[in-house]
């Protein structure tokens, strides 16, 4: 099973109603993934700053360490999102790593923030504020766990790369040998799970230099098994499904937006959708949107 | 044989069950109970948002329709109903059904037809993958286009595709025929071209009619079982 929503704006004065929309998206999905959830979501970004997405055991003091740092820090559940200028990344990375191990770094990007964790995703969503965030897309995920262990670090999205993020519905077969042959391409895993192979891979191959489609273009090749993967760059939405096509994928495109959910009914309350063109993507071929930059 | 018609509406007021206020079960459960000399004939099903399993198992012969899009398993198990969808239809939309018809005015996702055993399903749009898979008497004619592995191990009963068919048409066939009038990606194992005779293209005709399809029974192609892959050969009687 699984559920996927992904939203992509095209129509920016859609973008205060993205989390509210997504949100909304996620629970409807809950019967197809109840044991935990997760969302991506590109919000507001300045040049030359960045941002990491962290998360901590309860009771953590992102606030203390923030101060430290002298950042500014916005909390959300066990989650915190830290902003801070590009160049200091590798020094926070390190302040980080030296000082507190028990912080993990979820995700890192100009404008994307990632947060997941285990439970209902109505839960899930709420936990995080998603329904009150803008921003010019998101994607999500709602799990039912088939190849690794219901916790937070299996849930979805899996995030390899800065502003990179993929969600997955379905399983991989050759995961653990692409697995090895990345981590002698020097990429790092964090967990066991066959997803963030996937995600890995397209990171490793836009580290190439490759772009969104010709890295999706090349997964066709490489990875084997079952997968409809949606995935987001800082400007791209991207979508593929594997030949067969076992798991399900609809897509709805208007004016406004481009909309992928894992059945229909995800879909049903977005605005204009009654006049959207509604379609199945066809297994095996890499569909992409790109939004320009804002000027 | 009889055959049923794509519905038509019929000339007394419908009944009306909203989605939005009544629950699906609900609605299964009362079309499920009506005895076959009903007077309740027309039913009209509003805001069905994409629900899965939308009016299952019926076994009076009523005519229902559904104005919007269907999730999963529409119209499933049919028996004698006359079924029409006003949008989209979900995975396996009139699987197993074994008399009536059902018609799909939009698109039909993957396994539309699935082990269907009699009855007449229309798509007006394309279906996508595993239509008719494994169908078992049903008719089916697809307006529009047919994804890959349609018609896998098909038994019985006639597929009639407009447009074109994705990959492995016909794949592990046994005695459905396959009317296409497109082109195939490719035929499946055991799937072949067969010659269009007079009975054939008269078949044709008649399921192009029930269908309310134009179209013409001369542009189609038929494809059968080789039976290479079903029957035993004798030559073979070494490896068992």
């Amino acid at each position: 099973m699984c559920g996927i929503a992904g939203l992509f704006l095209k129509n920016r004065s859609l973008e205060p109603e993205l989390g509210a929309l997504t949100a909304a998206m996620l629970t409807v999905l809950t019967d197809r993934g109840p044991d935990s959830a997760g969302f991506a979501i590109y919000g507001a970004g300045k040049p030359g700053e960045m941002k990491l997405t962290l998360r901590a055991p309860a009771q953590f003091d992102f606030e203390a360490m923030a101060a430290a740092l002298n950042l500014a820090v916005t909390l959300r559940d066990d989650h915190a999102v830290l902003v801070l200028p590009a160049a200091r990344e590798a020094e926070i990375r390190n302040f980080l790593a030296r000082n507190h191990p028990e912080v993990a770094i979820v995700a890192s990007g100009a404008r994307m923030e990632l947060f997941k964790g285990v439970g209902l995703p109505a839960n899930v969503s709420s936990r995080f504020g998603l329904a009150s965030m803008s921003g010019s897309h998101a994607i999500g995920h709602t799990r039912m766990a088939t190849e690794s262990a219901v916790t937070t670090q299996g849930a979805h999205p899996f995030s390899t790369g800065p502003d990179q993020c993929l969600v997955h519905n379905g399983s991989l077969s050759n995961h653990n040998d692409i697995r090895r042959r990345l981590i002698r391409e020097r990429m790092t895993f964090e967990t066991q799970n066959d997803t963030e192979v996937a995600a890995g891979y397209l990171s490793w191959k836009l580290r190439s230099g490759a772009k969104l489609d010709e890295a999706l273009t090349s997964a066709l090749d490489t990875l084997d098994g079952f997968y409809t993967f949606v995935v987001g760059t800082e400007t791209g939405f991207g979508v593929l499904r594997d030949p067969v096509a076992c798991k399900p994928a609809v897509m709805a495109e208007t004016d406004d937006y481009v909309a992928f959910g894992s059945e229909y009914r995800a879909l049903v309350d977005l605005p204009g959708i009654s006049k959207a063109h509604l379609f199945e993507p066809e297994p095996a071929k890499v569909y992409f949107w790109e939004r320009e930059p804002v000027a | 044989m009889s055959v049923a018609m794509v519905p038509k509406i019929a000339a007394a007021d419908p009944v009306i069950f909203d989605l939005a206020a009544t629950p699906l079960r609900e609605l299964n459960a009362t079309l499920q109970a009506l005895p076959a000399d009903s007077n309740e004939t027309s039913w009209t099903v509003r805001n069905p948002r994409g629900a899965h399993a939308i009016a299952v198992g019926i076994t009076a012969p009523i005519a229902i329709t559904i104005d919007g899009h269907a999730g999963y398993y529409c119209a499933g198990m049919n028996s004698g109903a006359s079924v029409t969808i006003n949008g989209n239809a979900g995975t396996g939309v009139a699987e197993n059904m074994m008399s009536g018809s059902v018609h799909v005015r939009g698109d039909a996702s993957q396994s539309a037809g699935a082990t269907a055993h009699g009855g007449l399903l229309v798509i007006d749009g394309n279906a996508s993958a595993r239509c008719g898979i494994s169908m078992k008497g049903v008719d089916i004619v697809v307006k529009g286009s047919v994804g890959h592995m349609s018609a896998f191990m098909a038994q019985s009963g006639n597929l009639v595709i407009l447009g074109d068919a994705g990959e492995a048409l016909g794949d592990s066939l046994y005695e459905a025929k396959i009317y296409l009038r497109g082109s195939a990606a490719s035929l499946g194992a055991d799937c072949e071209e067969k010659p269009m005779t007079p009975e054939h293209k008269s078949a044709l005709a008649e399921l192009l009619r029930r269908a309310g399809a134009s179209a013409n029974p001369n542009d189609f192609r038929r494809y059968g079982s080789a039976r290479a892959l079903y029957q035993f050969h004798v030559d073979n009687a070494g490896a068992y």
